[in-house]
């Protein structure tokens, strides 16, 4: 009788464990297959991305399609736009972020309090409100088809803030005042103290910043207008006006954009995922 | 909610004892301990000063002037002159205003449905004993990592009318497939199926650890008490999750909501499809930076703000009203 039970119980696990395995592997080629197809059609002729029945599998690879990418646009001057913004954007925000966070989190001083409820307001704007006077700032600035245009405004970031100040807030206090006995400043004990604890909450930012900075597109495409001034983005979506029936010459051009991207996700990828689900919100 | 600590609520965090002398205490402490008091506001602003100041002058600043720029008119030349109310009424009457709230509406719901899924993927990759699940977490995940513009051209000419390899699919049971990306309507149904696949990656991670946080012996006790894996999940499994649900719910709206990058490449703005498919933000864009009339694209990105923060507030009242029935 227990004997049979258990078999039947066994039997039950075997089937429900193909069925998470079927249901598994079906959902997961649906989520790659837009990959997989990308890269086959940026190797094949454009006569073979509009042959129909479709062709899997192009026989003779062409690479001659990222070689034309390279010509129709400026892409390398694109790539460094685009690292350049990724960069600047990433470093400000965690200088400037890290120090408000740990201020908000850790210091007493008067209108604290008010500053940051003006900063949490923040959070729940969306950003396109800001977009104009941002646009009327950066041409101010004359700083329109640069690289620091792009990046500057996102430098200050109310989440970066508020994500820092969380971290910073669950750490004890007697780590402070042993520091303090030591005789460090307020600053020492912020830099060589407190900072070195909160590392997963850096990560954490940094891939989010990265991310968002690498992929966006509406606020970049208002601020350069050159072809040699856009990130990979912007450039794509040129690409995309000027050339729209060239699909093999877009797909390698695409490929290549976010190719950058997915080697440092499938690269670091525990930390990417921890990462987003730490934060538990997209920036 | 235990996983998420980072979920912003400014009300309760707020409420935190200021320690030390504050203004207005009606004994006035001793000068030696002001001294260092207003050291220590020294110090608390150098420190909050450079990225407050930025947030004023790049965003606190500009809320300010969009609200402003509401109210005027924008010449062709630059400047800009007083209009009143002139920009709303056109709000209220524009036609394309209606069109893209309804377009953003029918977007954010479409994108919702990959909840539901995502909740499903989550808790077969949770699965204790799952071999594979790193492999499956990186595929699901992918496509929320890569660039929107990028996806959305390859999804562009999958969903090809005439040589799409979703129409070569319909074609195999014996359906002859739309022009997906330029028949209105039809557009906008396609653009909701990459945010949807673009979308799940992300909720998954968020379920996931979610369901990592509810205790196992709960799961032990259901069992134990004869409970089947489908009334587990139900009586189990759910209501421990409706905190981390309704939060992804909710960031899944406001960003459905501002839906763009997808759209842009997806259609591309030549698209004669493009009036009846556009979303807020793209209207909100194309007036701003395309037709240049700042004063009418102010008024719309002011309305974009109100309808997310009813979206959002309806939300918050629904849970409070969920939450009290349980």
């Amino acid at each position: 009788m227990t004997d049979a039970l258990r078999q039947r119980s066994r039997r039950r696990a075997g089937i429900g464990s193909f069925l998470t395995y079927l249901v598994l592997t079906i959902g997961g080629i649906v989520m790659v297959f837009p990959f997989l197809w990308q890269i086959v059609m940026s190797l094949s002729t454009n006569s073979q991305v509009m042959s129909v029945p479709p062709t899997f599998w192009p026989g003779q690879l062409q690479f001659g399609n990222f070689v034309e990418v390279f010509q129709k646009i400026p892409f390398f001057d694109q790539l460094w736009t685009s690292v350049l913004i990724t960069v600047l954007r990433t470093a400000g925000q965690l200088v400037l972020c890290t120090l408000a966070g740990y201020g908000f989190a850790r210091m007493q001083f008067r209108g604290k309090n008010i500053v940051f409820a003006l900063v949490l307001s923040l959070l729940m704007v969306p950003p396109q409100i800001y977009l104009i006077p941002q646009y009327l700032i950066i041409q101010d600035l004359g700083l329109l088809n640069t690289a620091l245009g792009v990046a500057l405004p996102g430098f200050f970031s109310a989440f970066g803030i508020f994500l820092m100040r969380q971290a910073f807030i669950g750490l004890p206090t007697e780590l402070e005042e042993a520091a303090r006995l030591d005789g460090a400043n307020v600053f020492q004990t912020f830099y060589r103290v407190m900072l070195p604890l909160i590392g997963p909450s850096i990560s954490a930012l940094i891939i989010i910043t990265v991310l968002w900075s690498w992929n966006d597109l509406l606020w970049p495409l208002v601020v350069t207008t050159r072809a040699e001034n856009m990130p990979l983005s912007v450039g794509l979506a040129a690409l995309q006006g000027q050339f729209s029936t060239d699909y093999s010459v877009l797909m390698a051009a695409s490929l290549l954009a976010t190719l950058p991207v997915l080697i440092l996700f499938l690269a670091l990828q525990r930390r990417v995922v921890q990462g987003l689900a730490f934060s538990g919100m997209k920036g | 909610m235990t996983r998420l600590t980072t979920v912003p609520r400014p009300a309760g965090d707020l409420r935190q004892p200021a320690a030390g002398p504050r203004a207005g205490t009606p004994v006035r402490p001793p000068r030696r301990r002001s001294r260092r008091s207003s050291q220590r506001s020294l110090w608390g602003w150098a420190f909050i000063g450079p990225a407050v100041a930025g947030l004023f002058v790049f965003y606190l600043w500009p809320l300010v002037q969009t609200a402003y720029f509401s109210f005027t008119k924008w010449g062709v030349f630059g400047g800009s002159t007083w209009a009143g109310i002139a920009n709303y009424q056109k709000l209220l009457s524009d036609p394309a205003v209606l069109t893209s709230l309804r377009n953003t509406i029918v977007y954010t719901a479409i994108v919702l449905l990959g909840v539901p899924i995502a909740v499903v993927t989550a808790s077969l990759i949770n699965r204790p004993g799952l071999r594979l699940a790193k492999l499956y977490r990186v595929l699901f995940f992918m496509p929320y990592v890569a660039m929107p513009v990028a996806v959305a051209l390859v999804w562009r000419l999958m969903f090809n009318g005439d040589f799409g390899i979703v129409n070569a699919a319909l074609a195999v049971v014996g359906v002859e497939g739309p022009h997906w990306t330029s028949t209105p309507g039809l557009a906008l149904v396609a653009l909701g199926v990459v945010g949807l696949w673009a979308s799940i990656g992300f909720n998954m991670i968020i379920i996931s650890s979610g369901l990592a946080s509810i205790p196992q012996e709960l799961y032990e006790a259901a069992q134990l008490d004869g409970a089947g894996g489908i009334r587990i999940f139900f009586s189990v499994t759910v209501p421990l999750l409706a905190p981390t649900l309704f939060f992804v719910v909710v960031i899944t709206t406001i960003t459905a909501f501002q839906v763009f990058d997808l759209l842009f490449a997806l259609l591309g703005a030549m698209n004669p499809a493009m009036p009846q498919t556009q979303s807020l933000i793209y209207l909100f864009y194309s007036e701003a930076f395309v037709s240049n009339d700042k004063g009418y694209a102010a008024a719309i990105a002011l309305l974009i703000l109100v309808v997310i923060g009813a979206v959002t507030a309806i939300q918050f009242r629904l849970q409070r009203r969920w939450a009290n029935i349980d």
